[in-house]
């Protein structure tokens, strides 16, 4: 559905669903995170495509994470993710730690259609130790290879992304921000946000066409301005680092956490309405 | 001359280190400032063909097929030099990114394993770079690897550690012996305090040697050249370490 609002989107994600969220490098939809937070959504099996951020950290904070699945998660320059590194040290979560490339490996697998995909390295990390759903198998082609890892697909309930521009038509530009694309084909639903939906096909302009996903992965799309905020959406906005920095301190403690996510609402209101970053 | 900072000092350290033929492409992963600037200097000091590739933000970012690139990029052997962290690092150079005691049931919790766990086999020449040397991160046996220092020869691999640099030496890994030997340490220091604050046994190569002090013209090159190319991707490190703002 073109044109559906955030609550529209937020009210398909049931309770439990396997979310795919990407990482702070790529269009983290911030609007959608906060939705999902207001609307206290339970047991979510949150996918970091590879590795989580702002979004994962406050999902965790507000108890609306179950398992989590990430090769890191970081708040970058800001240091430390605090919700995060206190849970999993407390065994709140059921946390499931990957390495980057295995998690773009079984989206990769979903892509294809096939239900495992191999991965060379790895081996001999704990990782593999830890990951039952992981198999390591003599090379099966006999090519010299060696023992490889074998990695199941993953297919998302739902891929989440922001994105700076859709048409009437459904599709959705992403540019170069090519992990988008893996992830809209590997899940079963695309839920997105954009900055700006035009009236121009953007399958019409070869330019827009290479970066663009094309309708058929597109489940919903929702309008929202400064959607990434306080990250930054590249080519349209930077990050909000003065924001991100607060957040770092505040959510330190589950207390101060709570506060901030209050004041953060009200935070990116201003900021739609042009007075904030 | 102007008192140089710890991170200047690493970066010239590491960046001599990257001028060798054998390294054309130098890539940098998340949360990488030192490594980050290291790699840029050593293009501008005297090698203009080495590609500098750092994967997160838009400035010397080549990618354009999304956040697997780097790891195929490496598995096809296109890049010949990056660079990983370490919690803990032991002394057969496994590494440990994701947290103290024993896992999952952590003590403290780091970020996790990043592309740890398939660059260290990919990438001929992996840098270990440890903020702190000290026992509690040169540790005998890390509490949890991410990525192994060496593998079996069932398990195929073309990557692994080359030195390890830290805030008082340089340590080169000898992949036959799986041991780390120490080639440098920084001046002020002796190679008694480094043995002492290794947490893991080191051999002492024969010529060890004073780390070079930062030349005047590799300073100035950090500070005009390379800073403000570096302030678009680490913000808060260049306005902290060269008073640079983005």
């Amino acid at each position: 559905m073109i044109n559906s609002s955030i609550d529209n989107l937020i009210s398909q994600i049931d309770d439990g669903a396997l979310i795919a969220l990407p990482a702070e490098y790529s269009f983290v939809p911030m609007d959608v995170v906060r939705g999902l937070i207001a609307a206290q959504a339970k047991d979510l099996h949150l996918l970091c495509v590879p590795i989580g951020g702002l979004a994962t950290d406050m999902l965790i904070g507000a108890r609306c994470i179950e398992t989590l699945e990430a090769a890191a998660v970081s708040l970058g320059e800001a240091g430390a993710a605090p919700r995060f590194s206190e849970v999993v040290v407390n065994g709140e979560i059921n946390m499931l730690d990957a390495t980057c490339p295995a998690i773009h490996s079984s989206l990769q697998a979903s892509e294809k259609g096939v239900p495992f995909m191999p991965l060379g390295g790895v081996i001999g990390s704990d990782l593999v130790v830890h990951r039952k759903d992981w198999q390591v198998i003599d090379d099966p082609l006999g090519k010299g290879n060696g023992r490889i890892l074998l990695l199941p697909a993953i297919k998302p309930d739902f891929a989440l992304f922001h994105a700076p521009l859709a048409d009437r038509d459904g599709n959705v530009w992403v540019g170069k921000r090519r992990e988008l694309f893996t992830m809209a084909h590997a899940s079963a639903h695309s839920l997105v946000t954009v900055e700006r939906i035009q009236n121009e096909c953007l399958l019409d302009d070869d330019l827009y066409a290479a970066g663009t996903i094309p309708s058929m992965y597109i489940t919903a799309i929702a309008e929202a301005k400064n959607g990434a905020w306080p990250l930054g959406l590249a080519g349209s906005y930077g990050r909000d680092n003065a924001a991100i920095a607060e957040y770092a301190r505040a959510a330190k403690t589950q207390t101060g956490f709570e506060a901030w996510m209050q004041t953060h609402l009200a935070g990116k209101l201003k900021c739609d309405a042009g007075v904030g970053a | 001359m102007e008192t140089v900072s710890r991170e200047e000092f690493l970066i010239c350290a590491i960046s001599r280190l990257l001028c060798t033929p054998d390294i054309c492409h130098v890539a940098v992963g998340a949360a990488s400032p030192i490594p980050g600037a290291a790699a840029l200097l050593a293009q501008a000091t005297d090698n203009p063909q080495l590609r500098v590739s750092i994967i997160h933000g838009d400035t010397n970012n080549p990618f354009t097929d999304g956040g697997r690139e780097l790891f195929d990029c490496a598995g096809q052997g296109r890049i010949d030099a990056f660079f990983l962290g370490g919690v803990q690092i032991d002394g057969a150079a496994n590494i440990n990114l994701v947290g103290l005691g024993k896992y999952p049931e952590t003590t403290r919790r780091f970020p996790g394993s990043f592309g740890s766990a398939y660059m260290y086999f990919t990438v001929p020449n992996v840098f270990l770079f440890a903020h702190e040397h000290s026992a509690r991160v040169l540790v005998p046996r890390v509490d949890f690897i991410s990525a192994p220092g060496s593998s079996p020869d069932d398990v195929a691999r073309k990557g692994g550690p080359k030195y390890l640099v830290s805030n008082l030496a340089i340590m080169e890994f000898d992949r036959a012996k799986k041991l780390f030997r120490l080639l440098s340490v920084a001046p002020g220091h002796s190679v008694e305090e480094v043995v002492e604050k290794t947490g893991f046994e080191i051999e002492i190569a024969p010529d060890v040697s004073t780390t070079s002090e930062p030349e005047v013209e590799q300073l100035e090159l950090l500070k005009r050249k390379v800073a403000p190319s570096l302030a678009r991707t680490y913000p808060a490190f260049t306005l902290r370490v060269f008073g640079i703002n983005a």
